[in-house]
């Protein structure tokens, strides 16, 4: 018995211990806790999808920081995948999405044929996709910037991959190409390599402008990493109306993207003060390379980033609200 | 994939060979090589005939079929009664699980500021379950690790996946356990549940984890069942083998005494066989971790979202922080249950001295852990982890020199290397693969799975080539095929070089486990961007990503087949006046031939594993056809059927290879 006596008492000895050495802020003092200024009747929770490049994620990180700020919303910020965010429009997880790139297939599926999506109006981002060189090899062969001369050089892009051609890196599986299409039918000398993620591609034209390697890829703007490394777009036959009917004959260059909002049809007609925000949401592509740059390059947390810029284009912000 | 990772003894126990056949007088390098030479003079006669090539964007019927058939599930959700009565209910049930442990240990619970148990609290259970089920070193493991959380900055991170693995690893016991034991006393039953176990292992989780999220809504169920589909298999499989290797007698003792079913079951088979399922459960809380960073895409809480997060900016240090929280929780939680399963034995040796002071320890700890647990829960200091984390950022950023020391001095080194890896030995053995008929293939593979694993194993390859046909993506799947198995023979050398190594010293294999165990958790995509730098966007990154996933798991099966290879044989030879190298070749490698065959089957199955990964760094084919599926909606059907494809590949190899390990070891 002795033992366990003994053991009580080393017990009874830590626990008087540690209740006399601890004082301090007890959990849910007031003085600590609450932290929103106003409580969020109204707006109540706003359902967010931040598709995971980091242009979206300045766009949701400054419509977050004003809807909790300024109109007093809970914001429920979902990490999805594209496709799964449109899903969640159908099962009631998801309000909005900031920044959509074209997706006819999923509007006809949601907006037309399911009716549980509804169009709120471009951003005011032009997403522009196209191929790019790194800018040394703009700058050491500018006439490499018409597709025409490409061929010229092909021999020149040969990589371990490309099989005797010139390699043309693509490949952020997330958007529709024609690339192959596109080698095809303007009969270039180049063999498309799937580089898989834009990790992949951002990584390359990263290396090939530091290491001047000959690289040319698939790319888009507005993008974070062209304020790192100004990539050069190479001009192919002009986009008409039309030219890209038919994927396997594309011989044009690819359409500007007005990038658009999607909100579900419930968070549509809810009359949420968040709805009117989404709708009103607008800016450049530059204020959006601001944004993912403080995010990308000067490591800010989204919240930061947001604040920055909110503090700085009050105007641009007001209007939104109005 | 998290394959049984049985020990190469039980292997050899397991089924008795064949025995060989008269027949067999040809020897069997014999037979290869001419299946060999026919295949290159069909090759030279018929190349880039029927070879079924398919197109990155061309689909086939198949496929199409496959995307009306998502769309219409999607389309009548909310009117199907299966969807109301039956999958909203699993939601929920799992759902009101996950955030439970979340209120508890990660998430503030309505009110509350904070989750109901502070930081101080979780260590202090963390330590002491770690001492009740296993010992003191662990438990000082398990205080150290969990500190650590904190110390980087990552605490309500690391709470949020712990809370997320644990109910999936809960879950997936639920059913693992009773499947696994039913598996072990019905052969029937086993035989139906493998192919079930071979897809939920092999199916890449790209594929299902779209479907899911309708199912299953976005939110802690959907990433708690994607988790148990892929953890649950290592248990069931561990579980059934552990419960069929209870020795005979003992059983027919229990028997003979007049036991029931019940009784022989509860009271003989169950506890005999613990050490082995404490096992399977550690290999599902492994693969549970490893799904973290997939988990993150349907927006499951934690570190895998950090690591996603921080990689969209290619900020490789803090990615690499929280690959690094990761890998210390899985080596807690590895070394935890391992310990857990090994208490008895331990304890009983070290009877005199501790286990009488075991009991009133064990009380007076639950004491102080409840203090600390009431104190987390009131006092603010004990509840958020003191300091801003800046452990964390100088591991980031010493991450981060150290990446960009490895790419400005290496890069011309890693491309020459790989070029000559990808001129000498990939591109002719993908040309060979790819531009060969699809039937030529097909007959070679089936032809040299008779010769590897016997006619079951011919049977069984065949039904897979006339599958991978099947599924349209017959060309993509050979490209893979190529990659992968460059990739295995690249891991066996380095399985055999390390892993006698480590087997002949115990040393170097203290040394070296930890990093192995390191490579096979950190999230891969931690160390791709580093590889990106290196070798580009080729196929040849997937191929080293393969490996440091790989080569960990043959190195440790070698290294332990090299050590159950019998003491005195080795001094036998020594004193023969045998030399180091010829002991090696000569005695260890022959005698240790059963785990050099698993080695490559388990080798084989994690570099399939990691096509998809592969996929996002260049490797093209199966792995980027899943990828896109993935993210594209009109591909969605392709993807399932590369999905589809690995599993196939995965099959093939696993029959093939297990067949020939049960001839080695006969």
């Amino acid at each position: 018995m002795a033992r366990h006596w003994r053991a009580g008492a080393a017990g009874l000895a830590v626990l008087g211990l540690t209740l006399t050495a601890c004082g301090g802020a007890k959990v849910g003092d007031s003085s600590s806790g609450s932290k929103s200024t106003g409580s969020s009747g109204k707006c109540g929770t706003f359902n967010l999808a931040v598709n995971p490049w980091v242009g979206y994620e300045a766009d949701a990180a400054v419509v977050a920081y004003v809807a909790e700020h300024r109109l007093g919303c809970k914001v429920d910020k979902k990490n999805l995948k594209e496709e799964i965010a449109w899903q969640g429009f159908g099962t009631g997880e998801v309000d909005a999405v900031l920044e959509n790139w074209g997706h006819d297939d999923l509007k006809k599926k949601y907006i037309t044929q399911q009716k549980t999506a509804a169009e709120a109006g471009e951003t005011g981002n032009k997403g522009i996709i196209g191929w790019y060189v790194p800018p040394w090899l703009a700058k050491a062969h500018p006439d490499i910037l018409q597709w025409k001369n490409l061929n010229k050089y092909a021999s020149k892009f040969k990589t371990s991959e490309s099989g005797g051609k010139g390699q043309l890196l693509d490949g952020d599986p997330s958007y529709v190409t024609n690339d192959a299409a596109l080698v095809k039918n303007l009969k270039l000398d180049f063999k498309v390599v799937y580089a898989g993620s834009e990790t992949a591609l951002i990584q390359a034209f990263r290396t090939a402008e530091k290491n001047k390697q000959w690289v040319i890829g698939y790319f888009y703007e507005p993008q974070w990493f062209l304020s790192e490394v100004p990539l050069k777009k190479v001009t192919l036959p002009e986009y008409t109306s039309g030219c890209d009917a038919v994927a396997e004959k594309v011989a044009c260059d690819y359409p500007v993207y007005d990038l658009d909002k999607i909100v579900s049809s419930k968070f549509a007609e809810s009359g949420s003060p968040a709805y009117k925000l989404v709708k009103n949401f607008n800016w450049t592509n530059e204020d959006q390379n601001t944004v993912a740059k403080y995010i990308a390059q000067d490591k800010l947390s989204d919240e930061a980033a947001a604040k920055k810029w909110v503090d700085a284009n009050k105007v641009k912000v007001d209007a939104w609200l109005n | 994939m998290t394959v049984a990772i049985e020990k190469p003894g039980e292997a050899e126990a397991a089924v008795p060979a064949a025995p060989a056949k008269g027949a067999r007088k040809v020897g069997r390098p014999m037979m290869i090589g001419a299946i060999l030479v026919v295949w290159l003079v069909l090759f030279a006669l018929l190349r880039g005939k029927q070879t079924l090539s398919l197109a990155a964007a061309d689909l086939t019927d198949l496929h199409r079929w496959i995307n009306d058939f998502n769309d219409s599930i999607g389309a009548d959700r909310n009117s199907n009664p299966l969807f109301l009565y039956f999958f909203n209910e699993i939601r929920l049930v799992i759902d009101n699980l996950v955030t439970f442990i979340q209120h508890l240990i990660s998430q503030p619970p309505g009110a509350r500021p904070v989750p109901q148990v502070g930081w101080l609290g979780v260590v202090a259970i963390a330590g002491y379950v770690s001492w009740a089920v296993g010992n003191w070193r662990v438990a000082l493991l398990a205080v150290t690790g969990f500190t650590f959380f904190g110390l980087q900055g990552l605490w309500q991170e690391s709470m949020d996946t712990l809370a997320l693995t644990l109910s999936a690893v809960f879950v997936a016991l639920l059913f693992a356990i009773p499947l696994g034991v039913w598996a072990g006393l019905s052969d029937r039953f086993n035989r139906i549940m493998t192919p079930f176990l071979d897809f939920m292992q092999t199916m890449p989780t790209f594929v299902y984890l779209a479907p899911l999220t309708l199912f299953f809504l976005i939110g802690g169920a959907s990433a708690t069942i994607a988790t148990v589909i892929y953890a649950a298999p290592p248990t069931i499989r561990i579980t059934a083998h552990a419960i069929r290797n209870v020795s005979k007698t003992t059983v027919e003792a229990a028997d003979s005494l007049g036991a029931t079913r019940r009784q022989s079951l509860l009271k003989v088979l169950l506890p005999m066989s613990r050490r082995t399922v404490v096992m399977g459960v550690n290999q599902t809380i492994m693969a549970a971790l490893a799904m973290v960073t997939i988990a993150a895409l349907i927006n499951a809480p934690g570190l895998g979202a950090n690591v996603i997060q921080a990689l969209q900016s290619l900020d490789v240090g803090t990615a690499f922080n929280a690959g690094l929280a990761i890998v210390v929780m899985a080596i807690v939680l590895d070394r935890v249950t391992t310990a857990a399963g090994t208490r008895e034995e331990y304890a009983r040796r070290s009877e005199n001295n501790l286990a009488k002071w075991r009991r009133p320890l064990l009380g007076a700890g639950a004491v102080v852990t409840a203090v600390l647990v009431y104190l987390s829960h009131t006092y603010l200091w004990a509840a958020d982890f003191p300091g801003d984390g800046t452990i964390g950022g100088h591991i980031a950023s010493a991450a981060d020199t150290a990446t960009n020391w490895a790419q400005d001095n290496l890069s011309g080194l890693t491309n020459t290397i790989r070029d000559i890896i990808t001129d000498g030995l990939l591109n002719p053995f993908q040309t060979l693969l790819t531009d060969s008929p699809w039937w030529l293939v097909g007959a070679v593979l089936v032809a040299l799975g008779v010769v590897f694993g016997g006619w079951k194993a011919g049977v069984t390859t065949a039904v897979c080539v006339g599958l991978l046909v099947g599924t349209g993506v017959w060309s993509d799947g050979m490209t893979t095929l190529a990659s992968t198995l460059v990739a295995t023979v690249l891991v066996m050398v380095l399985g055999i070089v390390f892993g006698v190594w480590m087997g002949r010293s115990m040393l170097v294999d203290r040394l070296i486990r930890p990093t192995l165990d390191a490579a096979q958790v950190m999230p891969p995509f931690v160390y791709l961007v580093p590889f990106l730098a290196l070798f580009g966007a080729t196929r040849f990154t997937a191929i080293v990503a393969a490996i440091v996933y790989a080569a960990p798991v043959t190195m440790k099966i070698i290294a332990d087949g090299i050590r159950a290879v019998p003491e005195t044989t080795v001094e036998a030879a020594a004193s023969a006046g045998c030399t180091t190298w010829q002991i090696i070749t000569k005695v260890q490698l022959p005698m240790s031939r059963g785990a050099l065959t698993l080695a490559t089957n388990q080798g084989l199955i994690y570099v399939l594993s990691m096509v998809v990964v592969g996929g996002l760094v260049g490797a093209g084919a199966l792995g980027y056809d899943v990828v896109a599926g993935f993210s594209q909606g009109e591909l969605y059907g392709k993807g399932l059927a590369a999905g589809c494809a690995i599993v196939l590949l995965g099959v093939m190899f696993d029959r093939i290879t297990q067949a020939a390990a049960r001839r080695a070891s006969a």
